[in-house]
């Protein structure tokens, strides 16, 4: 099942990693016993149309419904898999790991509980790889993981791979999957907004490429930073992508909002997106892209 | 007094009592001269008491408090030949945004900030100080302006956050703070931030990426307001007085994280006491850091800045990592 084959993508790219990086970085999740994964069925299904999928059909295709379209959630790995060429990731920083600056009640119980639930020490994966021959520093954020808020170390890890880009001269690709800042570390978060902005001003000064992909979700301080910051700002369909919480915006205006509020497809209506691009043709359109920047080829 | 807080009612009830003895020494021609004095005594000791050890909480209603004096209230008492420019040459011009141009000590700035209202009828015009994207992308306008003339850029913070609405988020809120806190990043010139209320979460960093930030002693500055906090923890709005302590929001706290370089004080009270004496507090603060910054060159400003960003945060490192 979905999570059944994380893990072993998980090792898949260890093992791999050793064997093309000289670099030793931190073996996290080797270190952690396996999260026993809660059985899943063989079927899946689909919460927006019913329709029920045998799982690995589902995976197959991407995890889009066959039936209505409807885009499930990716574990950052497995989105790394569909991504990147096989065997070609190398993971930067897997051993930063969250403090709880604050004393903040429950925090670390929580990161213990998610890390076990995720297999990942952080809510962000960040590495580089390739995509069809094309290298590029990848960052991507897994909503397992504390709804993929942005913390210090979630910060610290896009900074530090944002100046791995500048360093190395390669395009920074980031799938955003977000509810925004990390409420346990206060301010402090909300300062890594200011930190990966200006990671990202450094990159635009270099003349780099950034391409931002914003998945389900992509809102509050992530969507207010680096996720629409991209010279490409792209969302897959159905993503919900805003600044503020709907809720919050039914209450302050007092009128009811339209159905398709904050969706890819609405912002794509509103100018605020360069293009919805269905998962199934990511890599393909990633990899033009790479390819009319003139990135060197790999090999 | 307008505008008096819970907190400060025992002291506000000692004060009127000692005005009533003097009165009374007045018109009735009986002598408590030294009754005022052991209470005038008295009241300095409560107020040192109230004042000196406030609460998150209770600092939280003072940064918040309707006589806080507001952006243009301090744009007056520090700047000269203030010239307030309008419009985001896109949409509109956001009145929750005030900026121009002005003279700081003799030397032309860029200044800008969130402006609250002073009463209903104002507060509404200004949004209560809650920006659209329309004045984050005129402050971003006038500070590319700055950027061009080599002008250093003072901004003052106050909103309770970037508004939450249907138009907004239509004409993208999260675009328009995203782009203001990638080129404040990268322009030449000094940039100086000052928290000087409320400094609601990414509305109020929209204008808040600088080479100093300060903070005035009594405002704060959070990620989500205590209310919001509580809701969100306690499921009790009710509950924002635990949520400021929890999460650490006053000008020490954030001194201590790392993330203020200075705190300002303000006269006994709070801000709205004393106006001209909490506008020469700031006026020294920033005279001292204009003046750090003034010799640094371009390229120096925006490396100072990405190193005072880069170097916040707090988390472990595990092993080497690249």
């Amino acid at each position: 099942m979905p999570e059944e084959r994380c893990i072993v993508l998980l090792k898949d790219i260890f093992y791999k990693k050793r064997r093309y990086a000289t670099v030793q970085t931190g073996q996290v999740q080797e270190d952690k016993p396996m999260a026993k994964e809660v059985p899943e069925g063989l079927m899946t299904k689909c919460p927006k149309c019913g329709t029920i999928a045998y799982a690995k059909e589902l995976e197959k295709n991407l995890k889009v419904c066959q039936g209505c379209g409807h885009h499930f959630s990716m574990t950052a790995f497995e989105r790394i898999a569909m991504l990147v060429d096989e065997g070609h990731f190398f993971e930067y920083d897997s051993g930063l790991l969250s403090a709880d600056p604050l004393n903040f009640p429950d925090y670390m119980p929580k990161l213990e509980k998610d890390m076990e639930k995720s297999g990942l020490s952080e809510a962000v994966v960040t590495g580089e790889g390739t995509i069809k021959g094309y290298p590029a520093v990848i960052a991507v954020m897994d909503s397992r993981f504390r709804m993929g808020s942005m913390g210090s170390v979630v910060g610290e890890k896009i900074a530090r791979a944002i100046e791995q880009a500048i360093e190395k001269q390669y395009p920074f690709i980031l799938f955003s999957a977000s509810g925004g800042a990390r409420m346990q570390e206060g301010v402090l978060s909300l300062m890594q907004m200011a930190k990966t902005s200006a990671a990202l001003a450094k990159l635009s000064a270099a003349g780099g490429l950034y391409i931002s992909v914003m998945t389900n979700p992509t809102t509050g301080g992530v969507s207010a930073s680096f996720a629409s910051l991209g010279d490409y700002n792209f969302a897959e369909p159905g993503a919900l992508i805003g600044f503020a919480g709907r809720r919050i915006i039914e209450q302050t205006i007092r009128q009811e909002l339209p159905e398709d509020f904050q969706t890819a497809e609405f912002l794509l209506k509103k100018g605020q997106l360069d293009k919805v691009i269905p998962r199934k043709e990511l890599r393909d359109t990633l990899a033009k892209i790479l390819d009319m920047h003139t990135v060197r080829r790999a090999n | 007094m307008a505008g008096e807080l819970p907190f400060e009612k025992p002291l506000l009830e000692l004060n009127a009592k000692i005005e009533e003895l003097r009165k009374f020494t007045e018109e009735k021609d009986i002598d408590f001269t030294d009754e005022i004095v052991k209470l005038e005594a008295r009241a300095k000791s409560l107020a040192q008491e109230i004042y000196g050890n406030l609460t998150p909480w209770q600092r939280v209603q003072l940064a918040r408090h309707p006589e806080r004096p507001t952006t243009l209230d301090l744009i007056n008492e520090l700047f000269t030949d203030f010239i307030e420019l309008h419009g985001d040459r896109l949409y509109g011009d956001d009145a929750a945004i005030v900026a121009g141009i002005a003279k700081f000590n003799g030397r032309p700035v860029t200044v800008m900030g969130h402006q609250k209202g002073r009463d209903t009828k104002e507060n509404i015009a200004r949004n209560f100080g809650m920006p659209h994207p329309e004045g984050y992308r005129k402050a971003l306008r006038l500070m590319q302006q700055a950027d061009k003339f080599n002008r250093p850029i003072i901004c003052f913070i106050n909103t309770p956050g970037a508004y939450p609405g249907k138009a907004a988020e239509e004409r993208g809120q999260s675009e328009a703070i995203a782009r203001n806190l990638r080129e404040m990043a990268s322009f030449g010139v000094p940039i100086i931030c000052i928290v000087t209320g409320e400094g609601g979460s990414g509305g109020a960093l929209a204008l808040g990426v600088g080479n100093r930030l300060l903070m005035l002693e009594n405002a704060f500055y959070s990620v989500i307001s205590p209310e919001g906090a509580a809701a969100l923890l306690w499921k009790d709005a009710s509950q924002a007085q635990r949520a400021a302590e929890t999460m650490k929001i006053t000008a020490r706290d954030l001194y201590e994280l790392g993330v203020v370089d200075e705190i300002i004080p303000e006269p006994m009270g709070g801000a709205h006491r004393h106006l001209a004496q909490t506008a020469a507090s700031l006026r020294d603060a920033i005279k001292g850091h204009l003046a750090e910054l003034t010799d640094m060159s371009r390229e120096e400003l925006v490396a100072d800045r990405y190193e005072k960003y880069k170097s916040i945060g707090r988390y472990a490192a595990l092993t080497e990592s690249i």
